[in-house]
């Protein structure tokens, strides 16, 4: 039945205000069966909003979406049926031990009784709780809770998974065993829509979808996004006195943008044979001594920051 | 509607109240209270009775103790020690028939435990006094020490209950004879079922959003009706052995007497549930915090159930519009029956115009309550 459906998740011209405030402001997109998507934003780009829509949780004020072929506003317990959801907020019951969370989660998705043992049991081992089932949630470390609330979010085999932020707040090495689990359940059909504010995370995703103050700005392969959209040569520099060098390099010639990146400059060049001649020595006559400068492969990170800049110069000045 | 979630709900809520100290305190100990405290309260007005106090503390805490002694009709602080031997001397010599002690280590067990003990000396010559005053200072303690709990567990993001002290109304009642313990009694059923109740259920559902958890739920393909049903089951069940309780108590430590049947009494007291943890439940939809869901649950259901049910107060002589209003109170007509059915024996037949009256309101609450949930975050 929904295995069927190749588009299990269409978003149309959604739109969702809250009061006068536009949290999610026209976004559309279609995710395949079996892809993972992710969405990539910073804290209040509406990335939440979007997801808590998708799962029928939020009503949009206007445009439709329809997830495992329902209608979310309309049919939003048939979607409910099809979906398994980890909210930004962990949301277990810290009261209860890990397997009558599970237990829990079995009997509200309606698990046939003659499977949830089994269910339960591949739960524990994926988020590596064997002989902590007695354990009470409050008593877990962060990346045992996480890996448990997807175990309880997969227990009734959903198709479609909607996680919000599921790794922050967690150690790097937790993150990445959470992004192996998510390749295993991809690979065997299930659609993943996950956000994250962790750039470097964009990597693990089949399709990134960039989102800022509301809007999708762009969606792509994480590789389709650095080839087409930076438009030139990404330069690394590394100096003493960012703030001249930043100010200089604004007006150097071939120089097309300046984001700063913790102690060192990212510049967008036209060309980088041409910069890397040239801008020492432009530097140094403005006084900024470089003690570092070099081409390098960007980042999801320098696509965003790239792309938000150029929207905002675009539109001017939001109110 | 499906077994199977309504089931899932009903053992997730079990396991909460068993791991929850203070829902299961509410449970089981407050019936026990109530009814130590109304059944005794009965024979006297204790009004400003003269105590003394000895706060070895004299911390910010006990200072706001001390004046809640002062603040309450029952005591008047008459005067201040600052050692045992002038405490004795005060006692002997009759200044006061109470001295409050307040340990050294009070405001330090309270944070640390949750509890603390305040030591009360008394003046035991005459005996019924001395228990009288003994349970006001209990409920003087019990109401500050609910204050500060409810302020400590608010933020630690626990269950919250209000522990009232119930006392505040027992004073009214008295001067009278040993006959008047079985004219309230029956109806301290009516009490406890409403303070049990509207508490437990009032938090049920504001526990949910305060933790989060609500989200998640909402999520799921559960039912608000399957969601209503499984959370207020164990509550209808523990209920009704508390009901069971004071029943025991009454008959056995009272000797009130029991002279209708226990169908009866089953049967109307399911009606009361229905009707009490249905509006536990409305509030509880409708309060997303559960300081004050518990506060407006007391309002709504313990309020009317001690001044308006004619549970202690005759309705026949209250002011005409009083009695007016008393038509609209719930918990009227149960008391009328547990009335009925304990002193007069009477049975279903008897009663079918206050019952009728139960079917109605348990009716529309339960029409509401089912509606009330909406599975939606905006
Ligand atoms: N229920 C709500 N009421 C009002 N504003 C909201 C509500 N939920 C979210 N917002 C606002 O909408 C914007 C987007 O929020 P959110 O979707 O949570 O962003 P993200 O998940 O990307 O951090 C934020 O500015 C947030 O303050
Ligand atoms: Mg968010």
């Amino acid at each position: 039945m929904t295995g069927t459906i190749e588009t299990p998740v269409v978003a149309e011209r959604l739109v969702k205000r809250f009061g006068s405030f536009t949290a999610v402001d026209d976004v559309s997109f279609r995710i395949a069966r079996g892809e993972i998507v992710g969405f990539l934003g910073p804290n209040g780009a509406g990335k939440s909003t979007i997801i808590r829509m998708l799962c029928g949780l939020l009503r949009p004020s206007e445009g439709r979406a329809r997830v495992a072929g329902f209608d979310v506003a309309r049919e939003p317990e048939r979607v409910r049926e099809n979906i398994g959801y980890m909210s930004q907020k962990f949301s277990l019951y810290t009261d209860l031990t890990v397997a009558e969370n599970l237990r829990f989660f079995g009997g509200i998705y309606r698990v046939p009784r003659a499977v949830l043992p089994e269910r339960m049991g591949f739960a524990v081992e994926m988020a590596g709780l064997r002989h902590r089932e007695n354990m009470l949630v409050s008593t877990l470390a962060g990346g045992w809770k996480q890996r448990l609330a997807l175990g309880c979010a997969i227990l009734h085999r959903p198709p479609i998974l909607f996680l919000d932020e599921p790794t922050s707040g967690v150690d790097p090495e937790s993150r990445r065993r959470f992004w192996d689990l998510i390749h295993d359940l991809s690979a065997d059909g299930v659609t993943v829509l996950v956000s994250t504010h962790y750039m470097d995370e964009a990597e693990y995703c089949n399709r990134v979808a960039l989102i800022d103050r509301g809007r999708l700005i762009e969606m792509a392969s994480p590789s389709a996004l650095k080839q087409h959209t930076l438009g030139g040569d990404l330069l690394v520099v590394e100096c003493e006195g960012m703030g001249t060098a930043m100010a200089a390099l604004h007006e150097a010639p071939g120089v097309r943008d300046v984001a700063a990146f913790g102690n060192s400059i990212h510049i967008l060049v036209e060309s980088a044979g041409a910069a890397l001649a040239a801008l020492p020595d432009y530097l140094a006559g403005c006084g900024v001594r470089v003690t570092r400068i070099e081409q390098i492969k960007p980042t999801i990170e320098d696509i965003f920051v790239q792309m938000i800049g150029a929207e905002a110069r675009a539109e001017g000045p939001r109110p | 509607m499906r077994s199977r979630r309504l089931q899932a709900v009903a053992v997730k809520e079990v396991l909460q109240i068993w791991r929850d100290p203070i829902s299961l305190m509410i449970a089981l100990l407050m019936p026990f209270m109530q009814m130590i405290l109304l059944g005794y309260g009965v024979s006297l007005d204790v009004k400003h009775l003269p105590i003394c106090v000895f706060d070895r503390e004299a911390s910010q805490n006990s200072q706001a103790l001390l004046k809640r002694f002062q603040a309450s009709e029952y005591f008047s602080i008459v005067a201040g020690f600052d050692n045992y031997r002038d405490v004795t001397r005060a006692l002997d010599r009759g200044l006061c028939r109470l001295v409050v002690v307040v340990p050294t280590d009070f405001t330090e067990r309270l944070t640390d435990t949750g509890r603390s003990a305040v030591q009360a000396l008394v003046d035991a010559t005459d005996d019924n006094t001395a228990n009288i005053a003994i349970g006001y200072a209990q409920a003087v303690v019990t109401g500050f020490s609910s204050t500060v709990l409810i302020e400590a567990s608010a933020l630690a993001g626990s269950t919250v209950a209000v522990l009232q002290p119930i006392a505040a109304q027992s004073r009214v009642w008295f001067n009278e004879d040993l006959e008047s313990r079985n004219f309230i009694i029956p109806g301290v059923v009516a009490l406890v079922m409403a303070l049990v109740g509207a508490q437990l259920t009032s938090l049920t559902i504001s526990r949910e959003w305060e933790r989060g958890t609500m989200e998640l739920l909402v999520s799921t393909p559960v039912t608000p009706m399957e969601l209503m049903l499984g959370k207020l089951l164990p509550y209808f069940a523990i209920g009704l052995l508390d009901a069971v309780f004071c029943l025991a108590f009454a008959v056995f430590w009272f000797d009130v007497p029991f002279r209708g049947t226990l169908m009866t009494l089953f049967f109307t007291t399911s009606l009361f549930l229905t009707v009490v943890l249905g509006i536990g439940y409305l509030i509880s939809t409708g309060i997303r915090r559960q300081v004050g869901a518990a506060q407006i649950g007391l309002l709504v259901t313990l309020l009317p159930t001690t001044l308006l049910s004619g549970f202690a107060f005759p309705i026949d002589q209250m002011p005409p519009a009083v009695q007016a209003v008393t038509y609209i109170v719930f918990a009227r007509y149960y008391v009328t029956i547990l009335k009925a059915v304990f002193l007069k024996g009477s049975g279903i037949l008897d009663l079918t115009a206050p019952i009728l009256a139960m079917i109605i309101y348990a009716g529309i609450i339960a029409f509401l309550a089912a509606r009330a949930f909406r599975k939606r975050l905006d």
